[in-house]
């Protein structure tokens, strides 16, 4: 559809059309993270054995997230005297903007897609790394000892992490033959690459962890140790950049898993009559799920352990996946 | 050519994870920590000065505040010196509601240990699942004390209130939902994979060192020393139950991990027992004039709180005030091995080494 839209003879019309869509889609998001805020707070509330957020708008705390940003918005803008004044400011819309841009690629139905580039997988995984430069700035910037070592630790941590993050994928693209994330949602319209995949998805899944920073891998933020790590000296809007994208990524990651491994807008059961935008959001809903789940469940792991981890376990993992899925592809699919 | 130096970083007074005012000046090179400096005495009220301008039954409130996760083993501490002191015969009731209390509250205390513990290693949940079984120990005293935290309940020669109408019959009902409890915490966490490669191997000393750094309680036990002054040295009616000392040999934060938490199994046997046992008829105060002199001398007795060896000294003049008065508090005492384990260790070690050695700042600043 948005393909459509820029492919055709430019007019007033279509550029509304496709501004208003982005629109749309920007609220989109921005609606899933206040919301999956609310739903995180709320499933760790439950299983906490607490009620979570019950006072602001109603007795589900509808409106307890509008009202935190509100809050956020409204506090004094504070910018510590030794710190290096354009970095830090820049380090926040660092962070949020790639994390706004990977969306462009997802595609969400056949028809919902922004940008359908050849190179999509490519594309996200390029961009996304852009945010660890966000993090060591916003980190260093701070000059503050616990903010610095909080960006030292994602840095490390992230730039480990999509190594292993990157190779668990090539076997999808082997097996869908294409880095189009829309040819690899369509390659899965009989099996779901989680099925022909197994080892790679759970290399995904756990380096996907780890790049968004979350339980068991949140050491960057880890506030036990560094207190807030990279964003303690940040607050009130600045700090809500950072929060925004963090939880951007975790509705891209949500969305490139469920494309990569969970097909997409493809229903389940043959049951087609229900649309793929809703099959799309099930399966997302589930993965959110499933890393809030982690998060109530999972200590930290320590900083060693994890890049032993990353380096020892996760990459040659991954390189033999591949070296498997070659060769099965090799035999049984050719 | 790179330049690099080393870092000093201030952890604490203000940190989420020195579980109070404590402060620790640590030399770090990236994240290994050179040097550590503990900085204590941000608590410091100068209990054991005020002590000594205060009649015996008025420093009880003041123990309290001390260690306040277990704040009835310190009540006893100072009422069971005085006693031995004055040579005060305690009633029988009175020793098994003592008993209970200072049971209930070491469970309490281990429970707070355990949350928190598990809270710095990075998981979220054990903290809250841990409080709510702790609330239900505090109302618990609340009903026999009045008060949640600071309980006040013991005198010397007894106790302040005897147990309400129903009072036994609950803590018997919350024995075997507390172990229901227990088993589910071993399930979620005590074979966390991640956990045990966060607390196993972690700082780990000797027994040799224990004994040289006068380290007391599960810090004690973990190394393989069977030292519990309930059973080494049976005060109270201590000796009227069985129940086991639980000692690893590891001598490492998980050794110290699993010492307390088996110590809450075995608190749970003795307020079984205790309950089974309590008398339902008698007196909870001896007959202690109203202004309390003990004959000159001095003495000091020490009994097992969830910490440690808790001790009290006392030096008498005769007077109705002691002359002076020392408590041994065992969180002072456990955290002076800190420095030497921290050395070579990482950030994230810092926090499992210092959880672990459980210390209450009330206590260590006296």
């Amino acid at each position: 559809m948005m393909q459509g839209l820029l492919q055709e003879a430019p007019s007033v019309l279509n550029l509304l059309l496709f501004f208003s869509l982005t629109l749309a889609f920007l609220f989109m998001v921005l609606g899933f993270v206040t919301y999956g805020i609310l739903a995180e707070r709320k499933v760790m509330g439950f299983m906490q054995g607490r009620y979570g957020p019950s006072e602001v708008g109603g007795k589900w705390g509808l409106l307890q997230t509008v009202a935190d940003v509100l809050k956020l918005l409204l506090k004094e803008d504070t910018i510590p005297k030794a710190a290096d004044r354009p970095l830090f400011i820049l380090a926040p819309v660092l962070a949020f903007t790639p994390a706004f841009l990977v969306l462009a690629v997802m595609p969400f139905t056949e028809a919902f897609h922004f940008a359908d580039i050849g190179i999509g997988l490519l594309y996200y995984m390029a961009i996304s790394g852009l945010t660890t430069l966000a993090v060591v700035a916003g980190g260093w910037a701070s000059n503050n000892k616990y903010a610095l070592l909080g960006g030292m630790r994602a840095a490390a941590q992230m730039i480990s992490y999509e190594i292993p993050l990157v190779m668990s994928v090539i076997g999808v693209v082997l097996f869908a033959g294409s880095l189009n994330l829309t040819e690899i949602v369509e390659a899965q319209s009989t099996v779901w690459f989680i099925f022909l995949q197994p080892i790679g998805f759970l290399i995904f899944l756990i380096a996907s962890v780890a790049e968004l920073n979350r339980t068991p891998f949140d050491l960057p933020e880890a506030e036990s140790e560094l207190v807030a790590g990279y964003h303690v000296e940040y607050s009130g809007f600045r700090w809500a950049f950072f929060m925004l994208a963090e939880y951007v990524y975790f509705f891209a990651m949500a969305s490139l898993t469920t494309v990569l491994f969970l097909g997409g807008w493809h229903p389940v059961f043959g049951l087609d009559f229900i649309p793929g935008a809703i099959w799309f959001a099930l399966k997302f809903s589930a993965i959110v799920f499933l890393l809030i789940w982690f998060r109530v469940t999972f200590p930290r792991i320590r900083g060693d352990q994890l890049m032993e981890f990353g380096w020892k376990v996760l990459l040659p993992v991954a390189l033999l996946n591949i070296f498997i899925t070659a060769i099965v592809k090799q035999l049984f699919f050719m | 050519m790179i330049r690099t130096e080393e870092m000093l970083l201030n952890v604490g007074p203000q940190h989420p994870s020195t579980h109070g005012v404590f402060r620790l000046v640590i030399k770090i090179d990236g994240e290994i920590i050179q040097e550590a400096t503990p900085v204590i005495g941000y608590l410091h009220r100068g209990t054991e000065k005020i002590a000594e301008n205060l009649q015996y039954t008025q420093i009880i409130p003041y123990t309290d505040r001390m260690d306040y996760l277990s704040a009835m083993t310190n009540n006893y501490v100072l009422c069971h010196a005085v006693e031995t002191m004055a040579n005060i015969e305690v009633p029988e009731k009175a020793e098994y509601l003592r008993v209970i209390a200072m049971e209930l509250g070491r469970i309490a205390s281990h429970l707070v240990w355990w949350g928190t513990y598990l809270l710095d290693i990075g998981a979220v949940s054990p903290f809250l699942y841990a409080f709510r079984e702790r609330e239900m120990i505090i109302n618990l005293l609340n009903e026999l004390s009045g008060a949640r935290l600071t309980f006040n309940y013991m005198r010397v020669g007894g106790v302040k209130w005897d147990a309400p109408d129903g009072w036994i019959e609950k803590v018997k009902e919350f024995i075997p939902y507390m172990r229901e409890q227990l088993a589910g915490y071993h399930d979620l966490v005590s074979g966390n994979e991640i956990f045990l490669q966060r607390v196993k191997g972690v700082g780990a000393y000797t027994k040799e060192d224990a004994i040289q750094y006068s380290l007391s309680g599960a810090n004690l036990r973990c190394t393989g020393v069977a030292f519990d002054l309930r059973k080494a040295e049976p005060y109270s009616i201590y000796d009227r139950f069985s129940f086991d000392v639980p000692v690893r040999e590891a001598g490492d934060a998980f050794a110290r991990y699993e010492c307390r938490m088996e110590e809450i199994e075995q608190s749970l046997r003795i307020l079984e027992q205790a309950c089974e046992q309590f008398p339902k008829e008698g007196k909870i105060m001896a007959k202690v004039p109203k202004i309390i002199k003990p004959p000159k001398g001095e003495t000091y007795v020490r009994i097992e709180s969830p910490r440690g060896e808790i001790g009290c000294y006392i030096a008498s003049n005769g007077k109705k005030e002691p002359y002076r008065l020392k408590f041994r508090r065992p969180s002072f005492y456990n955290l002076q091995i800190l420095p030497k384990l921290l050395k070579g260790e990482n950030m994230a070690n810092l926090i499992a080494i210092l959880g672990a050695i459980d210390i209450v700042l009330g206590e260590v600043d006296g």
